[in-house]
């Protein structure tokens, strides 16, 4: 049966330069969140390795509930849920910024242990047997051989997070999806605006996949 | 002479497996000591105990007037001594992300506060000593083994160590390589360097060593000048063992 419908390129052209406002919100809270996000995994990654269980323990736990549950949830908890504890209203931007923080950050901790977890014993009997401290083994030692390592599972995770925020069009927040929404809201061109939205995630996923294998193949050239 | 190394009554445990036994050793300055044995018979664990890296239950043990405590104590000396002991691994553990000469340079900088051109030049300088001065900015990896393993140990040398220690230098290299390492630590024996050396290389522990020790089991089973222990070997494990190692 023929439904009648036919793209209509007007609607989604025109729908554009309405998108395209969302792009700062959704790359601000990608970016933002991904750029504390990185600090946390950096800081929990280290400490789920650490020796001393009382710095273990709390950092697994950080990363099992983080992963394990959803974070559409997370959000809507920040939003919603938090104003009721800190007593006032939680911007929705910045509980977006913070979603993709908490979220990331447990999935960067695992990367961060893998990642150091996964260089030679030998290197840091190596440091360790020239004098140097534990500390500058580590920092001068592994973690620039870990780091490398981490790149590609890194830009995973970004990836990941970039599509993540689409979730956060339910708080609010003017980004990609939010923006389609409304523009849907006067139009009811559904179809072609979220085919637009799509291109457009697609547009700023395949640039950072893009700049990713860049620093990835200078990172092997210089080894 | 004050010895460099003092093992008294060491003892270290794996576990339930009791892997040195009982070890008294001591090594004077210029003394190069060489450790044989088979595999698995604890004399990579014997010296890997002298700079730290493995830790021993009991027992007492004296580096270049440092004392290292039994595990579980307070290691306040364990800078001290690796400033003053250099090793060189068997499988080379050079350090990927830098280039060779970085290799070098990098603890004389870390430990010793050496600015970076005392640094490079003095790393120039033991390059050269060990024949890779034209392979300085290289990275690890485009050199042979033989190569890398000489990288390894001007890097040691870099930290002026009083004592260096060898872990199988030349186990993990290809035969044609050998000859190149073994010479460079030959030429360090004859400079007058502290050397204990855990090897498979019969033939250099009869020309270099002043004392082979023959471990099993995880004790000192005979212990001598390159010639008794070689060619009059008193216990009936040390005969058996370089029967079996001497006969190819």
């Amino acid at each position: 049966m023929d439904s009648g419908f036919t793209f209509d390129w007007g609607a989604a052209f025109g729908s554009l330069p309405y998108l395209i406002k969302g792009i700062p919100y959704t790359l601000l809270i990608s970016f933002g969140g991904l750029a504390i996000g990185f600090v946390i995994g950096i800081i929990f990654g280290l400490l789920s390795i650490n020796k001393n269980r009382l710095l273990r323990w709390p950092a697994t736990a950080y990363i099992e509930v983080f992963r394990g549950t959803p974070i559409l949830v997370q959000v809507l908890f920040i939003f919603y849920g938090l104003p009721d504890i800190v007593g006032g209203p939680i911007n929705a931007l910045t509980a977006g910024i913070a979603a993709i923080a908490l979220n990331s950050g447990a999935y960067i901790s695992e990367v961060v242990r893998g990642g150091v977890q996964s260089i030679d014993s030998g290197q840091s009997e190596a440091g360790l047997s020239l004098g140097l401290t534990r500390n500058q083994t580590f920092w001068s030692i592994i973690w620039p051989q870990a780091l490398r390592r981490m790149i590609p599972p890194l830009g995973n995770q970004a990836i990941v997070s970039i599509k993540d925020t689409s979730l956060f069009s339910v708080i609010g927040v003017g980004e990609l999806v939010r923006q389609g929404q409304v523009y849907i809201a006067t139009t009811f061109t559904a179809f072609e605006v979220y085919f637009m939205v799509a291109l457009l995630y697609l547009a700023i996923t395949l640039t950072l996949s893009l700049l990713l294998r860049i620093v990835e193949r200078r990172g092997i050239a210089s080894t | 002479m004050q010895h460099i190394v003092d093992m008294t009554n060491l003892d270290k445990y794996f576990g339930d497996l009791h892997v040195l036994q009982d070890i008294n050793l001591s090594v004077s300055p210029g003394e190069v000591v060489v450790v044989i044995g088979a595999s698995g018979s604890g004399k990579s664990t014997l010296i890997r105990c002298v700079n730290g890296l493995e830790e021993f239950e009991s027992g007492s043990l004296v580096v270049d007037g440092h004392e290292l405590a039994p595990k579980g104590a307070n290691q306040q000396n364990l800078q001290n001594i690796r400033k003053e002991v250099g090793m060189v691994f068997q499988q080379f553990n050079l350090f990927p992300h830098l280039s060779v000469k970085d290799n070098v340079m990098l603890a004389p900088m870390k430990v010793r506060g050496a600015s970076r051109s005392e640094a490079a030049d003095s790393a120039m300088k033991l390059l050269d000593r060990v024949g890779i001065a034209n392979q300085a900015d290289k990275s690890p990896k485009q050199l042979s083994g033989g190569q890398q393993q000489r990288v390894a140990i001007a890097r040691a040398l870099a930290m002026e160590p009083r004592l260096m220690l060898f872990d199988e230098p030349t186990s993990a290299l290809d035969p044609e390589m050998i000859g190149e390492v073994l010479d460079v630590m030959r030429e360090l024996a004859k400079e007058g360097m502290t050397m204990m050396v855990v090897t498979h290389e019969m033939g250099f522990a009869r020309e270099v060593a002043d004392r082979v020790i023959y471990i099993h089991g995880g004790r000192i089973v005979e212990e001598g000048k390159p010639a008794d222990v070689f060619d009059h070997p008193q216990n009936e494990r040390t005969q058996s063992f370089l029967s079996r190692v001497l006969k190819h």
